[in-house]
């Protein structure tokens, strides 16, 4: 029993690591964004609600004033980190070699910034009218 | 049968302990609820490709929201949209419900079935509230 090995890893080898080398800032930062999620995901269905059936002169017109934009620039940018933490965390559960380990979190960060930067581009021509 | 590692055997060689995977637990409702917890997160994940398509085609032109509403309206694109309703509503229901369990609530053998059941009917009954006040009140897709 004495010359077993301890189970317990040494503190010092993974304090302020983990597989992704960021601690549990991730954790704390996933619950942070799931509070704000749930108001700006009741909000973004009342306004998708509220644009069914209009046509694009009106959805433009809605879309494009200051408390939509607002609402859906916060929904997105919130969503866009809620997102990234979320398949990083998938990513790190089932991919276990290195190499594909990375690509795969490589392509996430892409993807995220990718649809999240092409979302808050289209509000922002929709609210500025350029 | 698996076998067992009694860290009785010695040597460097010796196999970090694991924790068991899925396959060896009957599965239960709360486990359940929380394997959709993650699938509707990957779900909505993609679907947020969804939005800014939507986004994008508002901010081109009436040609290009012509388009996205084409799709949206036709079957498939409503199956995608329903599906997508009732993904993020349950993974909303379902977060709070995780919310509930961060604060050490909620953990009884009959609370943590209630809550997880809440958050099943729950988001079957919002969709399809939604759904029926986005088509006889609003009219539905175009």
């Amino acid at each position: 029993m004495s010359d077993a090995q301890p189970m317990r890893t040494p503190l010092r080898q993974i304090r302020g690591l983990g597989s992704a080398r960021s601690g549990t800032s991730h954790f704390w930062h996933q619950r942070l964004t799931s509070v704000a999620g749930v108001p700006l995901t009741i909000g973004l269905l009342l306004i998708i609600t509220a644009l069914l059936g209009r046509s694009h002169a009106a959805v433009v017109q809605i879309l494009g004033s200051p408390i939509v934009a607002i609402v859906m620039l916060l929904f997105i940018i919130n969503t866009a980190y809620h997102m990234w933490i979320g398949m990083q965390e998938i990513i790190l559960d089932y991919v276990h070699e290195a190499k594909w380990k990375f690509l795969a979190l490589m392509a996430n960060t892409f993807f995220v910034f990718g649809v999240s930067l092409a979302s808050i581009y289209a509000i922002l021509k929709l609210s500025f009218g350029v | 049968m698996a076998e067992l590692d009694t860290g009785m055997t010695t040597g460097a060689t010796r196999p970090r302990p694991i924790s068991p995977h899925l396959q060896i637990y009957r599965p239960m409702l709360t486990m359940v609820m929380s394997i959709v917890h993650r699938i509707t997160g990957a779900a909505l994940y993609f679907g947020m490709l969804l939005l800014a398509w939507w986004l994008i085609a508002a901010a081109t032109g009436p040609n290009a929201y012509a388009n996205v509403e084409w799709f949206m309206g036709s079957l498939i694109g409503q199956l995608i949209l329903f599906g997508y309703t009732w993904a993020l509503l349950h993974h909303m229901l379902g977060g709070i419900r995780h919310l509930i369990w961060d604060t050490i609530h909620g953990f009884e053998p009959a609370e943590r079935e209630m809550l997880t059941l809440a958050t099943l009917i729950g988001s079957i009954a919002l969709t399809l509230i939604l759904w029926v006040v986005g088509y006889l009140v609003m009219g539905g897709p175009r």
